[in-house]
């Protein structure tokens, strides 16, 4: 929205009329605004403990380009938006896996990705370290199966968040 | 040298502290020592110019059900000869000298054989848990360990 230099002083009230040739406006709906925002910058979290670390690593390398969605990786939990728990959790871990889904700034979002932690997948049946299941510890948003999962797996994973945060009302009457 | 001319020089220092040389199966042989010698019969294995075993390759917990059991294997890079030294311990409250002293690496893998097996290593510079939580209870790789059901509120 421009503004006329020459007005100075209280604004005068904003009308159709008021905007001039020069204006440029876009009239839209906030949530879906905002909702774009989000979802066109998911800075992920760096954490990877075990082999689906690799594959994160290379969707994020120029191959598969994450960068792309607008997704790049930070080192600090508190400039990140988005935790895929790259690998197997276990009991030493998650305490840490906690304090690191905690230090993240709202809103935030988590893919649990490759089998370990969506279930514990191979230590599910007979391990006394392992976590069976990442949401066991912290809600989860999406989940991308495979052992590893592919990097077009975890793009999918990652569009189909993209889809979730649009759907998401910032302005609904709390309950 | 053999394990044969290793176990003969060995039991010919140390007498009654070595007991036998398992052969079968094994390679290399282990020379099957009392517990209570572990750390002299290192220092000599180590320091004897004819053995100069100076790298500890592997240091393992072992458990027989009826006893528990520490494998060391020995290597020489200098001569490049090898030999395993086994100790055997009882059931309860298996406790036997620490070699850190002897060979540093030995350390960290005393420190695994605790945590994963509750063999105690007296004398050691630092016997903590190494891959296990702190607080953990027992000692998993026993035969005869029980899951917990939680740990920390989290279903196991």
């Amino acid at each position: 929205m421009s503004h006329d230099p020459a007005h100075s002083g209280p604004a005068p009230a904003v009308g159709p009329v008021s905007l001039g040739p020069e204006a440029h406006v876009m009239v839209g709906n906030a949530d879906k605004f905002i909702n774009w925002c989000r979802k066109s910058s998911l800075w992920y979290l760096l954490f990877a403990t075990a082999c689906c670390g690799i594959e994160l690593m290379q969707t994020g390398a120029s191959r598969y380009d994450l960068d792309r969605f607008g997704a790049v990786f930070r080192a600090t939990p508190r400039q990140s938006d988005l935790m895929i728990v790259a690998g197997t959790i276990t009991h030493k871990m998650a305490e840490r896996l906690i304090r690191l889904y905690e230090q993240m700034p709202e809103p935030k979002y988590v893919i649990s990705m490759g089998s370990c932690a969506n279930t514990g997948g191979p230590f599910y049946k007979d391990s006394y370290c392992v976590v069976k299941g990442v949401d066991l510890l912290i809600p989860v948003d999406v989940y991308v199966p495979g052992c590893p999962p592919r990097p077009e797996a975890l793009i999918d994973g990652i569009l189909k968040l993209q889809k979730i945060i649009e759907q998401k009302r910032n302005f609904a009457a709390k309950a | 040298m053999e394990p044969k001319a290793i176990f003969e020089a060995v039991k010919g220092k140390f007498g009654e502290a070595v007991v036998e040389l398992q052969e079968e199966g094994f390679r290399p042989a282990f020379v099957v020592v009392s517990p209570e010698s572990v750390r002299e019969i290192s220092l000599f294995l180590r320091d004897d110019p004819a053995m100069k075993f100076d790298s500890l390759m592997c240091l393992s917990g072992v458990d027989y059900k009826d006893r528990f059991a520490v494998a060391y294997h020995l290597h020489s890079l200098e001569i490049g000869h090898r030999i395993g030294v086994k100790a055997y311990l009882p059931r309860e409250a298996p406790s036997l000298p620490s070699v850190d002293g002897v060979w540093p690496a030995a350390n960290f893998q005393e420190r695994e054989a605790f945590d994963l097996y509750g063999i105690v290593f007296t004398g050691s510079c630092d016997l903590r848990r190494i891959l296990l939580p702190e607080d953990w209870v027992g000692h998993p790789l026993r035969k005869d360990y029980k899951y917990p059901e939680f740990y920390h509120g989290i279903k196991v």
